[in-house]
């Protein structure tokens, strides 16, 4: 292995025919490098995809302050370089290597990926491949890294079973520090690398999937996913933490322009409201908020830390925070007017959020973004997102009279139960809207449609459900693209291509990985990038491995159906999923879960901790 | 509002950093000191920030020189205390001064730059010395740039070789409107690779009109 000397050197002739060569030289402000020989384990995080699109994730920011935070431990980063050095290093045979010390990645302890979405599985085949690390993990001796991957896209990890070492389920903050407690011990044991997996398989919230077998039926569908060891868990039970820690404060801060420069506090995590498509609100529970006085601690801090011009305030439905005028408030005293722009997404169809933008205004620079999701009763009452048209309206027209001039509004479509008319209502809803926008401000209105399609996730109430056919899609887009046109309007809408290799990943199983291995070596990657997902080398590598991928997408799967992700718990448990996909087949509406639990599953599962932790920061019900 | 002037240094950290994003390192580096900057007036007021002369993207400096319009009516030592003390890797703040608000834009004062070249080949030094009495020994030659032919001669102030182990260029470059000479260009009259040298700006010279 190279010498980080010697990368450098090499580094020196290819860095100034590549674009962007800031992405590949690390030394941003906020980095921490630690002396190579001075700490007992080497991680590195990686985000598998580009340096501009990897440094604003708030996963791999969280994780390096809390790994950094160990004096027995550096943690570094790399990211997934773009086609043109992709090419220069393979030429020059230089290895994937850390952005804080240039050490080869396959030089490291642990590699962490986040994988946060499933167009990035083959990217995260490719930085192994250009680490010089082999991809599948049966091949990957003892001297290798130990690979572990988190983030949403883990609550199926079966589909990236075959590269994996050990998964995440679940929030990182606690589990990553006891992941690297077991390491070391093992690396100090000097045993086999099956001690180390037996090992991570005790810890909650880490699965090891060389540890469970996979059986199939005839028709071909999944009969059980079993441990192959004694002691390995039936079920891996995701981690949380009770209480949320105080937000990172020390965000790098980039020399080049990335995707998003700015600080982002998580002001909660998960959201009560139950929309049924909704994965981050199945997956996230339960609730909890930060108190207001550590979000703005946490933003004075990282302000003085980083000098972002741009604050963000995230959460899955920031009118829900408990004490949001307040936080709005105090936010609005101390920071507006300083030329920072804050924004505040994921706000309810009400008048209320057109106040709390307007303390937080700066320039008023961009729209007001909406996400009503559908246009019809029906379709609101299956996803149980029950808003009503006069809101809307009403919404919208307190949006362009306070002096914005374009709203966004977000809408799916692609639900089995969808009908023509439920897409003609939102070219109707649309023009009302904009027709609203015309009476108050003229010309000057805006409104710009996003409408993408629905993919059934898992751990969802529509885990059951089979995507829509590609050619309803395509019907349906182009009624939305020949009406909804007009002065002021504007459409964009997701690919269907890109759509189904989503859908077929996301509820795929073990068999997937084969398919995934031969599209990357076909030449896939970037497969989130719309001017880079080869559709059809994916339909080639699905031919190939002699898969159907309908039987993935496009098939309803019956209630007793094992799934592949069954043995991954959320804590909210498959009865109440299946509840809630019958009440969406009736149309039934189900409370948000502040006002009454619904008995979800999470209380049970996490009691003690609750009991533990008491009080207004869990909007759980409180257990004696 | 007071204008001040800084001289600062451009370390590897920020050698592929370009200007644009410069201007945005500068403000952070203010954000971050808590020194407010002064905003142009309209409808996406910007902060006045004012660099010398642009830095050729993979080139490091000595000389750089920025001029800040601050809405502050702190004394230049406590600003340069703040300035220093928020900097970043990268930067090695060197002078922090005062300039009447209304001197003469800063890029309107640059009359030439000083570049140093390590060169990283095992070149002959007496070849290449060869090279620079040929090129020197020339009356004009012609070049083109974006499809516009020119001449680099006359904006060739001086060349010389400033250390034969490792092979340093020391070139003086006019840097007027329209009259800007680069060191690639130079580089590749003496048939040197400029993909295969290190390239730091050592001076700006100024006209203090």
């Amino acid at each position: 292995m190279p010498y980080p000397s010697e990368i450098r050197k090499q580094l020196r002739r290819i860095l100034p025919r590549v674009q962007k060569p800031g992405r590949y030289v690390g030394g941003e402000l906020n980095q921490v490098v630690k002396e190579w020989d001075s700490v007992e384990t080497h991680f590195s995080l990686i985000f598998p995809d580009i340096y501009d699109i990897g440094v604003p994730n708030l996963g791999i920011m969280i994780l390096y302050e809390i790994l950094n935070k160990r004096l027995d431990v550096s943690c570094e980063r790399a990211y997934l370089p773009w086609l043109d050095m992709e090419t220069e290093l393979r030429q020059a045979n230089i290895p994937l290597y850390s952005l804080e010390t240039y050490h080869p990645l396959r030089e490291f302890d642990i590699l962490g990926f986040t994988i946060p979405y499933e167009t990035l599985y083959t990217n995260v085949l490719n930085v192994l491949d250009l680490s010089g690390i082999p991809v599948k993990a049966a091949e990957r001796t003892a001297d290798f890294p130990l690979i572990i991957a988190g983030g949403h896209s883990a609550f199926n990890p079966e589909p990236m079973a075959e590269f994996i070492d050990a998964f995440i389920i679940g929030e990182g903050e606690e589990v990553i520090n006891d992941v690297v407690n077991v390491y070391q011990t093992w690396k100090k044991s000097g045993l086999e690398k099956v001690v180390l997996f037996l090992q991570l398989s005790q810890i909650q919230g880490v699965y090891v999937p060389s540890l469970y077998n996979p059986t199939y039926a005839e028709d071909g569908t999944l009969t059980a996913v079993t441990p192959n060891s004694p002691s390995a868990p039936k079920t891996i039970l995701k981690r949380i933490i009770p209480v949320l820690p105080d937000p990172p404060t020390h965000f790098f801060v980039p020399s080049i322009d990335v995707v998003q420069n700015r600080i982002a506090v998580e002001i909660m995590r998960g959201c009560t409201r139950g929309c049924r498509f909704c994965h981050a609100g199945m997956i996230n529970r339960p609730v909890r908020e930060r108190p207001v006085s550590q979000i703005v601690a946490g933003i004075e801090e990282a302000l003085a830390n980083t000098g972002y011009e741009e604050i963000a305030l995230l959460s899955l439905s920031s009118s829900d925070y408990t004490h949001i005028n307040e936080l709005v408030q105090e936010i609005s005293d101390k920071f507006v007017g300083k030329h920072l722009s804050i924004s505040l997404p994921s706000l309810r169809i009400e008048s209320f959020s057109v106040e709390l933008m307007e303390k937080l205004k700066g320039a008023r620079q961009g729209g007001f973004t909406l996400a009503p999701e559908a246009a019809t009763d029906t379709m609101r009452n299956c996803i149980n997102k029950p808003i009503t048209t006069d809101d809307l309206l009403t919404t919208a027209r307190e949006i362009y009279s306070r002096g914005w001039n374009t709203i966004k509004l977000y809408f799916m479509i692609g639900h089995p139960e969808e009908t023509i008319e439920d897409v003609e209502a939102i070219v109707k809803l649309c023009k009302q809207v904009i027709g609203e926008g015309h009476k108050i401000i003229g010309k000057k209105a805006n409104l710009h449609v996003g409408v993408s399609t629905f993919v059934p996730k898992p751990q969802t109430p529509f885990q059951w459900v089979a995507a829509d056919v590609q050619e309803s899609i395509y019907a349906k887009q182009k009624i939305l693209r020949d009406n909804l046109r007009g002065p002021g309007l504007k459409f964009t809408w997701s690919n269907p291509k890109e759509t189904i290799l989503e859908a077929a990943l996301s509820r795929g199983d073990r068999r997937l990985g084969k398919v995934i291995y031969t599209a990357w070596q076909m030449g896939a990657k970037f497969d989130a990038w719309q001017d880079q997902y080869q559709y059809n080398t994916w339909l080639a590598a699905f031919e190939a491995c002699g898969i159907d991928p309908n039987f993935y997408i496009a098939r309803t799967r019956p209630l007793d159906e094992v799934f592949p992700w069954d043995h991954i718990s959320t804590g909210v448990t498959r009865k109440y999923l299946e509840s809630e996909y019958k009440k969406s087949l009736t149309g039934e509406f189900t409370n948000d879960c502040r006002e009454d639990c619904n008995s979800c599953g999470i209380l049970p599962v996490f009691n003690d901790m609750r009991r533990e932790h008491p009080g207004q920061l869990w909007l759980c019900p409180e257990v004696k | 509002m007071q204008r001040i002037r800084i001289s600062y240094n451009k370390g590897i950290e920020l050698q592929y950093t370009g200007n644009l994003d410069m201007h945005k390192v500068w403000e952070r580096i203010f954000r971050r000191a808590c020194l407010p900057l002064a905003y142009s007036q309209g409808f996406h007021p910007q902060p006045k920030l004012q660099q010398a002369a642009p830095l050729p993207l993979g080139f490091t400096s000595k000389a750089e020189i920025l001029d800040v319009w601050l809405d502050s009516d702190e004394s230049i030592e406590e600003i340069s205390k703040k300035i220093v003390s928020t900097a970043q890797p990268g930067i090695t703040v060197r002078e922090v001064k005062n300039i009447p608000l209304l001197s003469e834009p800063l890029p309107n004062l640059v009359t030439a730059s000083e570049y140093l070249i390590t060169c990283d080949e095992d070149l002959e030094p007496a070849l290449i010395q060869n090279s620079i009495q040929e090129f020197l020994a020339k009356t004009g030659i012609e070049r083109e740039r974006r499809g516009k032919p020119y001449d680099l001669r006359p904006l060739v102030q001086s060349l010389t070789v400033e250390s034969a182990h490792p092979l340093t260029l020391k070139m003086l470059l006019s840097s007027l409107p329209g009259a800007t000479g680069r060191p690639e260009e130079v580089l590749e009259e003496l048939k040197v690779d400029p993909f295969t040298v290190d390239i730091d700006r050592t001076l700006l010279v100024l006209n203090q009109l």
